[in-house]
């Protein structure tokens, strides 16, 4: 069985934060516009509602919020030469799917990139050398910069109504914020959230060494917060679950709490659930897509969706993906290094140290997603590449996200994984230790891509996207470099005894233990079609009315967790398309 | 010291109301005192020599000894049958396509074409045989001191299974610690004794006040079913 719908101006793939943001920004234009979600309908009520949501089981551990992989799933190897398995449980990262997509199940980290990270093969090669990059490194600059972004982001952070504490006002440093951010035009919506015990020691002992230290940009309200759409937040009151659940209270920024209410009043915006697009249909000349095709799960059937533009929104994996299968960009090629689609996949490198003190109540449980002290002073701009021999950064932080038992309680060494010896470790340890993390950037590299797997299908018989990724020498050094320097401090805080976790030196990429949903590349923008997947607005570079969303556009990992730069390069395209590209369809560049 | 009206339990605080009556008809709390014993529970999905397993085992990985209640009083076998016999033990969500490569590296995943609930079945079989073998009897018969000794071989990777069943180990352990810790609604963690053990206030879930201060938090846990303990 199939169909054919009639035609709409825009289809949107994807209702997560990317969809949302463009379908409101088209929606204002009078375009006649349906979103397309793979997944099941998403809303406050009933779906994260006080108390069904607090099963630390049933979202936390058996992630029921997120993608199925019996639905959709990747394989993945760490060489060329191996045979890829496909990932058949969720571990290393969490897709979402339904309405909100990974936009319901964040922390609210929100960052900007630094400077230099825009432009971070230019600044390489200014800076230290072009010989500084190591072979096989294939950073990139993105083709835009910090100071065209910024209003963009300052939007992101206004519509997302982001707690935290401004560094750089248009040049003044601000005492108490971070001193080595990128200029922005004004402070934070809403002030700080409240610290928890860990955060605060952590301030005091980085303060104490010499260092920076400022509250994390966090997307769960300190303040009450009307947005521009008229959508409100209510303060979060750390109940302990932000991370894998939706927000029980309205306090946690995601397309349902500050878009989707005010977006679904617009008579010309329509959405459909459990659509999954298949494909995007191109034109015979194969210069424009003419819709798409998707999956009708409630009908069973195939649709035929034409549309004069085509918006891809989902998860970076899922667009790629969608690009491959459609016939969107060259794919890339390691061997030739030609080829853009699939191009420059990177990921995020994470360590920490944990602190153990048997007199500090840190009731871990008291906890909003993204509260927490951080220090830039080892960021991404503050280290010489040539001395130190890695290319890279990361932000240093503590503040715990949650409490919940048995997504893991931190232990010291020696103490048995089962036993009696176990059972006295948790109670003696639950609410005793806390830890300080590096949050690192990733780069990339050019054996680090995706492409279609050769072997395995998914349940509408198109073939799995294949992803081949392993760490590498450049970013174990980043990381290690981390260590000694969060050591340092861990040291001067006199804990009881602590411990350090840390990739080292031929260390191999796990798929099992979560890690981030920070998964980035593959559909790079940049300023060369022979090298970017997409122009500087996201829009395709050989099909003009494609325009492809999401951290996908990443030429390589930033320090940062990517969703605010994710916001602010949706509204970014969505004023390219709104004053350029909806008077006159054509390529932007 | 704990003020007086935060050591009220919901049955003292409402008691003898009209409200407590409804609330109570409602949502008729589950105390462990008031389930049947763990011997009268008939399984779901376990065989009864898997279940004797499964109760044997989980006595050893979580120990009724010491402080803290252990695996039996927490009901930690009935939340693992359970399991085995929904959604978790038929790999619904997992991605279940074949070719099978059960013995890639370990780092790429489970690569098992066996589901969770066929794990159970076949690796307690080959591990009770591996008992008989090693040891002189089936691991529930075992005294306490060589079950221990055979969960250290099994956790260390020193008996030998099939790779499709690799996975055996880490997913009782995991289970284990799930059915000790996840609400009581999902049949382990009876009376919420694991969660006051450690301190965990469970399904409360509103610590404004709390934020920032170096002291214990006064209050027992809450379920989603509305007890407390």
């Amino acid at each position: 069985m199939a169909r054919t719908d009639p035609k709409k101006d825009v289809v949107i793939v994807g209702l997560g934060w990317t969809g949302s943001i463009m379908g409101i920004e088209l929606a204002k234009e009078g375009l006649d516009i349906l979103a397309l979600e793979r997944g099941p309908d998403r809303s406050t009520v009933p779906d994260f509602k006080y108390p069904d949501v607090i099963d630390e089981l049933e979202y936390g551990i058996r992630f029921g919020f997120m993608q199925k992989p019996r639905n959709s799933t990747i394989t993945v190897r760490r060489t060329l030469d191996e045979q890829a398995q496909p990932m058949r449980r969720l571990g290393s990262f969490l897709p979402g799917d339904g309405v909100g997509g990974a936009g319901i199940h964040w922390n609210g980290q929100t960052w900007r990139p630094m400077e230099n990270e825009y432009r971070l093969r230019s600044y390489v090669e200014e800076e230290f050398g072009a010989d500084t990059i190591p072979e096989g490194m294939t950073i990139q600059d993105w083709g835009v910069t910090a100071e065209e972004l910024e209003p963009f982001y300052d939007r992101f952070e206004y519509m997302a109504g982001i707690s935290g504490q401004a560094g750089n006002i248009n040049g003044e440093i601000i005492e108490g914020g971070n001193p080595f951010e990128a200029p922005r035009s004004r402070d934070y919506p809403l002030p700080p959230l409240k610290q928890t015990v860990d955060a605060l020691m952590f301030q005091d002992a980085a303060k104490a060494m010499g260092y920076h230290p400022f509250p994390r940009p966090a997307a769960n309200a300190s303040e009450a917060w009307t947005n521009e759409y008229g959508m409100q937040l209510g303060p979060c009151n750390f109940c302990g679950f932000c991370e894998r659940y939706g927000c029980i209270n309205y306090s946690k920024s995601s397309p349902q709490t500050c878009i989707l209410d005010a977006l679904k009043r617009y008579p010309n915006f329509a959405y459909r659930t459990n659509s999954e697009v298949l494909k995007v249909d191109m034109a015979d000349d194969g210069q424009t897509a003419t819709g798409v095709t998707y999956w009708d799960e409630a009908a069973q059937e195939q649709v035929t969706q034409p549309a004069d533009l085509v918006i891809l929104a989902a998860y970076q994996l899922h667009n790629v993906h969608l690009m491959l299968l459609s016939g969107i960009g060259e794919p890339y090629n390691p061997a030739t290094g030609e080829g853009v689609t699939g191009k420059n996949y990177s990921y995020q490198l994470i360590g920490g140290t944990t602190l153990f003190y048997k007199d500090v109540e840190f009731n871990p449980f008291a906890a909003s997603g993204s509260s927490g002290i951080s220090i830039d002073d080892f960021a991404i701009n503050q280290i010489d590449f040539a001395e130190e021999g890695f290319i890279g950064g990361s932000y240093i932080t503590a503040g715990a996200s949650n409490g919940q038992p048995i997504r893991g309680i931190s232990l010291p060494e020696g103490t048995p994984e089962w036993g009696a010896g176990w059972k006295q470790g948790i109670g003696d340890w639950y609410g005793h230790s806390m830890s300080i993390g590096s949050h690192g950037s990733n780069l990339s590299y050019r054996d680090c891509y995706l492409d279609l797997d050769p072997t395995y299908t998914d349940p509408h018989g198109r073939p799995l996207m294949r992803l081949t990724f392993d760490w590498k020498q450049n970013d174990i050094r980043m990381t290690q470099f981390m260590r000694t320097k969060i050591e340092e401090i861990a040291r001067s805080m006199n804990p009881d005894s602590w411990q350090s976790s840390y990739e080292s030196e031929g260390a191999r990429y796990d798929v099992r233990p979560y890690q981030t949903t920070h998964n980035v590349g593959g559909s790079i923008m940049g300023t060369d079609p022979d090298t970017s997947a997409v122009n500087r607005y996201l829009q395709a570079w050989d099909k003009h009315n494609v325009f492809v969303l999401g951290a996908g556009a990443f030429p390589q990992n930033i320090q940062y967790n990517p969703t605010g730069a994710v916001g602010a390069l949706a509204y970014w395209a969505a004023r390219a398309i709104r004053e350029d590209y909806l008077p006159n369809p054509r390529p932007l560049v | 010291m704990t003020p007086r009206f935060l050591q009220t339990s919901r049955r003292g605080f409402l008691g003898g109301t009209a409200a407590a009556a409804a609330l109570t008809a409602m949502t008729p709390p589950v105390r462990a005192q008031d389930l049947p014993p763990l011997e009268d529970y008939q399984p779901e999905y376990l065989e009864p020599v898997e279940w004797a397993f499964v109760m044997a085992a989980t006595a050893r990985i979580i120990p009724s000894d010491g402080d803290g209640p252990g695996a039996h009083e927490t009901r930690v076998p009935v939340f693992i049958d359970r399991q085995l016999a929904g959604d978790f033990g038929a790999a619904t969500d997992l991605y279940m396509e074949g070719p099978f490569n059960p013995d890639a590296d370990i780092f790429l995943g489970t690569q098992s074409p066996l589901t969770p609930a066929e794990i159970y079945r076949q690796g307690i079989a080959a591990f009770d045989d591996w008992c008989s073998g090693e040891l002189g009897a089936g691991f529930a018969n075992l005294s306490p001191a060589d079950q221990d000794a055979a969960l250290t071989a099994l956790a260390d990777g020193d008996v030998t299974l099939a790779p499709e069943l690799r996975e055996f180990w880490t997913l009782l352990l995991q289970n284990t610690k799930e059915g000790y810790f996840a609400d009581p609604k999902h049949g382990g963690n009876a009376g919420m004794q694991a969660w006051v053990f450690i301190g965990f206030p469970g399904a409360r879930a509103n610590f404004y006040e709390w934020v920032g201060r170096d002291e214990e938090y006064p209050l027992g846990p809450v379920d989603i079913a509305g007890d407390r303990a």
